[in-house]
């Protein structure tokens, strides 16, 4: 006989954080794409030498998205809701280095010996799953590589914004020109990222994705015998929290 | 003190090592998808009600707040001594023509002159081509940018614009702004003093080392590379001092920031 029990998964902080992202990255790249249209003489194009795949952006692209010829409302929102963008990743800093839930997103050597065992495992050519931490190494990978494109956002946003009054910042990112590719580049890479968390939240099922709501997760236990001990167990909670509870014996 | 992590297989470092009973859970998950649902309401709400204010020039008047706030920011922020980056002039070349705002009509050397105006309109001065060609001239080699996302190397030629006041208009210094219109009256731009008299800021002459094209905006336009290229008004016809902000700046009114400051 096994009973059910939730468990926590997502700190109340860092579920907040993570959905008040989701509006502000829309509305952010949006605005941006917007200030991309203003100029296509020399568009950013995915290719090979003279082999071109993909030209950011086309027609049935900026069309339906209203990226056309809306400059001045572009630039009104991007730097507006940047504003909200920075304060939400600030506040986020803080609160991984203070809960050190940073620390679940950076690998071990043993997390990269399991990149091998655990890319069978996904295609199903290996039963078991690796030994991991809160989070499996690819992960680990996303997760962090989203954090650091966050960061880059910021600073090479800051750079194109005020390249005279930050001309150090400017330099330190190669250049105007090399800044404006690189906050492009960010903004490709937080578009891949949205894709491949999406495919890797539904792979993971509804309990995880409800978790990120909830912030419990329900899993089987053989007896809830212990369970209120440990639930007393809070050693290193140092955020103000109302959702402490026990399981009643 | 190691029951909760081989309890909870999600664990992290950040774990407070909470539980729920199934019940408890139930109950919060409705708390949750109804604070969820009330979120996305919210949001999209604000979203509408941004979309639906009254504008002010042309963006919603939030919005235009928000501008006027970064303004605060920025000029509260704003260092003197903060350089735009300078190149060598082999890295710079010809700039191409943006916008004929001002200048769509002929330039007539005959009849063209620059006109100082007080803060209450009265004429403080006329000034000729060879005025501005006898003062001191600088050469700043910066890049020039553009709202649109462009931008471009080129070498600018000119007094400063501290040099033609510190000789004609010393005591106008400080007055808070400045308005510069083309002689047509259709283009017209304001900046604040700090920027207009930043030593990269000129009474631009030359471009690449030739006169200034018509297009280009001959005989004398602004070049700062402390504002985007819209501040950057070609034939200049009159100066004006003033000690409110110049309203009339033209991109400001077709919904752009008014300090547009780099």
């Amino acid at each position: 006989m096994t009973e059910r029990i939730a468990v926590e998964k997502h700190r109340r902080g860092n579920r907040w954080m993570h959905w008040l992202n989701f509006p502000l990255l829309t509305v952010m790249i949006w605005s941006g794409l917007r200030i991309y249209w203003a100029d296509l003489r020399d568009p950013n194009v995915l290719g090979i030498g003279s082999w071109e795949v993909f030209t950011f952006f086309p027609d049935f692209i900026n069309e339906p998205l209203g990226l056309e010829r809306r400059l001045a409302r572009g630039m009104a929102f991007h730097f507006s809701f940047g504003w909200l963008f920075l304060i939400n990743g600030l506040f986020f800093a803080i609160y991984l280095s203070r809960t050190k839930g940073w620390r679940n997103f950076v690998p071990n050597r043993s997390d990269f010996r399991n990149i091998g065992p655990l890319l069978l495992h996904e295609i199903g050519l290996r039963k078991e799953a690796p030994p991991q931490g809160k989070y499996n190494i690819m992960q680990q990978l996303s997760y962090a590589g989203v954090l650091i494109m966050g960061f880059l956002a910021i600073v090479s946003g800051f750079a194109i914004y005020k390249p005279t009054q930050l001309s150090l910042l400017t330099t330190l990112m190669g250049g105007y020109e090399s800044a404006r590719f690189i906050h492009w580049l960010v903004t490709i890479g937080f578009l891949a990222f949205f894709v491949i968390h999406l495919l890797q939240v539904a792979r993971a099922g509804f309990g995880n994705f409800w978790s990120m709501v909830t912030g419990y997760e329900l899993i089987e236990v053989e007896s809830l015998d212990g369970i209120t001990t440990s639930a007393d167990e809070t050693t290193t909670d140092h955020a103000a929290d109302d959702d402490k509870t026990e399981v009643p014996a | 003190m190691n029951e909760t992590p081989n309890l909870n297989p999600h664990a992290g470092a950040d774990s407070t090592g909470r539980v729920l009973s199934e019940a408890e859970f139930k109950a919060r998950s409705r708390r949750s998808f109804l604070t969820g649902l009330g979120g996305i309401a919210a949001a999209g709400l604000g979203w509408r009600w941004v979309q639906g204010r009254p504008e002010s020039d042309n963006i919603p008047d939030v919005l235009r707040s928000a501008h006027e706030l970064n303004e605060d920011i920025w000029r509260g922020l704003f260092r003197e001594g903060a350089m735009a980056p300078t190149f060598d002039f082999e890295e710079s070349s010809m700039l191409r023509v943006n916008g004929r705002h001002g200048i769509r009509e002929e330039l007539d050397m005959d009849t063209w002159q620059l006109t100082v105006l007080d803060v209450d309109g009265t004429e403080l001065g006329v000034h000729s081509l060879d005025d501005l060609r006898g003062l001191p001239q600088e050469e700043t080699i910066v890049e020039h940018k553009c709202v649109e996302g462009w931008s471009h190397v080129v070498a600018w030629g000119g007094p400063t614009f501290a040099t033609f006041l510190d000789t004609w208009y010393p005591e106008k210094a400080n007055h808070e702004f400045v308005g510069l219109s083309t002689p047509d009256g259709d283009f017209n731009v304001g900046l604040e003093m700090p920027a207009m008299l930043h030593p990269q800021t000129l009474l631009a002459l030359d471009l690449q080392r030739e006169p200034l094209s018509d297009e280009h905006g001959a005989p004398v336009r602004l070049s700062t590379p402390l504002k985007y290229g819209t501040k950057n008004i070609k034939r200049i016809g009159t100066i004006q001092f003033s000690d409110t902000r110049p309203e009339n700046d033209y991109w400001t009114v077709r919904g752009y920031d008014w300090y547009a400051a780099l």
